[in-house]
């Protein structure tokens, strides 16, 4: 099957290793996968702040970009939700794009879920030793149904021990804007992550939202923890995840 | 009650660090949570019936006007009195008449929030009618002066040592810890009350349209002994809270206490039908039933219609990981937490909470637990939206916006920039690959530390890579 790989803005920038690790994993999958050149965002800022203008101009130029293949499949949950439940949502007025998005929304898929449930991998690349503990992303959660998935995965893996958090599905506090306009409480809300994180003794906290992770991991930094090793679900099963960038 | 809601970022700052305030919300979550994941499982259709409770609801809003009509019809032949309240103003007046008419000189209330909205306490000692709250966590409040600050546990925001302290003052009694003599106390002291008042004012949980009855669902027994004992009842209500039968009442009665307490059922639920008959051996003389809009039937037929199926259960606020680390009395009104959030711009104006709807990072736990499926992130979304067309966002936040749309519809400028920008990162980030301070994002470094991007874009590795 030909899928098409929405790379996501924040992997784009700030963890490319993130996107290279996806398409290691769908390949071994038996995927071919293809990463359209001219992708940058999906448009939910603009549209979780009251934006739907220009979310809805990102959403043309995503359809443009991505109709054609069999999936789409994203690293990331927030991203994934936008696609699949707000992109529809957008275009309620008008039937034949709505018809489209609708189309497209149902093969779009979080990473997880989709090497789970549709590509259905029984044996992941990755070589992980160590323990981890697993946040929950909202969106991902809430939107998308993802939970069992990345933890089917990630026991696969035989020397990957998980240790779960209490609140696990409790939101990180990140909230995309919310993280910079409402900091003293987006700070509060990481720092309760923290603490969850650190009372599991894991030596790495894995999630599936590059946006999460580093609300998490400046968090843990800030509080003197240089230790704690924050990973994206898709390194830690591409085996990736020591490798540069 | 004042709407203070245009403090909101002021107050976060003062409730994150009070400490006293910070260990009763960890109590709060630990009851309310927990409680009502312990027992919604019993219902095992709980999808099902939440799908149903939503449709209750929407049958009523569709066709509100001829619900409430039907209640009245069916209150007024049962002997009820039914008034209409276009203000809490309104309320207060009506109210007051009705204690001129009947010589009231004290009331005694059990738990109402509509009558927080009119600030009727207020309005009563003014007219000289002495007003005794009997719900204990309200007659805390009461004692104290202070405002509920959740919708079901309305002092949750104070320790057994506060109440204590409060107790002991204010009865000139020695001071008690133990929560079981507390309580003795307090029903020694409300019990006179309670067989002493003129009047007695209840909320109502939900309005029967079939019976003209008003529904309470109570746990302490005041709302008994206020709707039953003194001669004069007075019941205060939303308009939206009609409900067409007893049976839907029962789908919604499965609901709601499992989602507010953890409760399968609450200790007492009351269905107060009309005044008391020649045949009656109790019950009050007078039934007077004030159904107040105060701007809900302006929500009827717009986009934020949903808002209206809420049934007061607090599930959202108990589950909403803002509410949980400030509390309720930071959202500035009567309505705390997500519905709060969508209640006090809506009712107060939006101009009056511009912080609210976005205070929230629309993780969406509201919206699993909604017992009516409000879709809360949704409508909190919907005003955002609101205030990006009435321009009320900052010129900054609207520039940022724009901004990031356009460079994002320009792929080829956007790869130039974010090629840039990263370089930049990786710099600032230093040896340690952390950014301690970025320029305009304040929020984020005050706090907590940004990790420093490893300097290439994706799209430029994956061309070298593909191009190998």
């Amino acid at each position: 099957m030909r899928v098409g790989l929405f790379v996501t803005c924040l992997v784009d920038s700030m963890r490319p290793r993130i996107g290279f690790a996806a398409i290691k994993l769908l390949e071994a999958a038996g995927c071919e996968v293809v990463v359209p050149e001219q992708q940058t965002c999906c448009g939910q800022p603009g549209y979780n702040s009251g934006d739907r203008k220009s979310a809805g101009a990102m959403a043309l130029k995503f359809l443009d970009e991505f109709e054609t293949f069999d999936y789409v499949v994203l690293p990331s949950g927030s991203c994934g939700g936008m696609i699949r439940v707000h992109y529809p949502d957008l275009f309620r007025h008008n039937p034949a794009l709505l018809a489209r998005f609708t189309a497209i929304g149902n093969r779009t898929y979080e990473l997880t879920d989709f090497l789970l449930n549709i590509a259905k991998l029984d044996k992941v690349p990755g070589n992980f030793h160590g323990t981890l503990t697993y946040h929950d992303s909202c969106s991902g959660l809430n939107e998308l149904d993802v939970f069992k998935q990345p933890r089917a995965l990630l026991a696969m893996m035989p020397d990957v021990t998980l240790h779960e958090m209490v609140e696990s599905t409790t939101c990180c506090g990140f909230g995309g804007t919310f993280s910079v306009k409402y900091g003293e409480l987006s700070t509060r809300m990481a720092d309760n992550k923290c603490k969850h994180i650190t009372a599991t003794f894991a030596d790495t906290i894995v999630g599936g939202d590059l946006g999460c992770l580093l609300n998490i991991e400046g968090r843990l930094r800030r509080n003197g923890d240089h230790t704690t090793r924050v990973l994206h679900v898709a390194e830690v099963l591409s085996g990736l995840d020591s490798e540069e960038p | 009650m004042k709407n203070a809601a245009i403090d909101f970022n002021s107050q976060v700052t003062v409730k994150l660090a009070d400490v006293k305030l910070q260990g009763a919300l960890a109590r709060l979550q630990s009851r309310f949570v927990e409680g009502r994941a312990a027992v919604i499982g019993e219902i095992d259709d709980l999808q099902e019936t939440r799908t149903a409770a939503a449709a209750i609801r929407d049958r009523v809003l569709n066709n509100l006007e001829q619900w409430l009509l039907q209640f009245e019809q069916q209150a007024t032949a049962r002997g009820a009195i039914v008034h209409w309240a276009e203000s809490g103003a309104d309320v207060n007046r009506i109210v007051v008449e009705i204690a001129a008419l009947h010589g009231v000189k004290t009331a005694a209330k059990s738990k109402s929030m509509v009558s927080e909205e009119c600030g009727l306490n207020d309005a009563l000692e003014l007219a000289g009618v002495a007003v005794m709250e009997t719900d204990l966590g309200e007659y805390i409040l009461q004692l104290a002066h202070e405002a509920p600050s959740h919708i079901v546990a309305p002092v949750v925001h104070k320790n057994k040592e506060e109440i204590a302290d409060l107790f002991a003052e204010k009865h000139h009694l020695p001071r008690k810890t133990d929560i079981a003599e507390l309580c003795r106390e307090a029903r020694e002291v409300l019990r006179p009350a309670f067989l002493n008042a003129d009047m007695g004012i209840s909320g109502g949980n939900f309005l029967l349209a079939e019976t003209g009855s008003v529904l309470i669902v109570t746990n302490e027994g005041n709302g008994r002994l206020v709707t039953t004992l003194p001669r004069v009842h007075v019941a205060i209500s939303g308009i939206e809270k009609v409900v067409p039968t007893l049976e839907d009442v029962t789908t919604l009665l499965r609901l709601l206490p499992r989602s507010a307490t953890g409760q399968s059922i609450t200790n007492y639920v009351s269905v107060l039908t009309g005044n008391k008959n020649a045949e009656d051996h109790d019950g009050p003389e007078h039934f007077h039933i004030i159904l107040l809009d105060n701007g809900r039937s302006s929500l009827v037929g717009s986009e934020m219609q949903e808002m209206l199926r809420c049934i007061r259960c607090g599930a959202c606020m108990n589950h909403c990981p803002v509410y949980q680390n400030i509390g309720g009395h930071a959202y500035g009104w009567v309505y705390p937490g997500p519905m709060g959030s969508i209640l006090t711009p809506l009712l107060g104006g939006l101009e009056n909470a511009p912080d609210l709807p976005n205070a929230s990072t629309l993780c969406g736990a509201c919206a699993v637990v909604c017992p009516v499926k409000i879709p809360l992130p949704d409508l909190l979304r919907k005003l955002r939206e609101k205030q990006m067309d009435r321009g009320m966002k900052s010129r900054q936040e609207t520039f940022m916006l724009k901004a990031w749309a356009w460079l994002a519809l320009h792929p080829g400028t956007y790869a130039l920039a974010t090629k840039i920008g990263v370089r930049i990162m990786r710099i600032w980030g230093g040896k340690d690959k952390l950014i301690h301070t970025l320029p305009g994002a304040g929020g984020w470094t005050d706090g907590r530390d940004f990790p420093a991007p490893s300097g290439q874009t994706f799209r430029e590795l994956y061309k070298r890579e593909k191009n190998k």
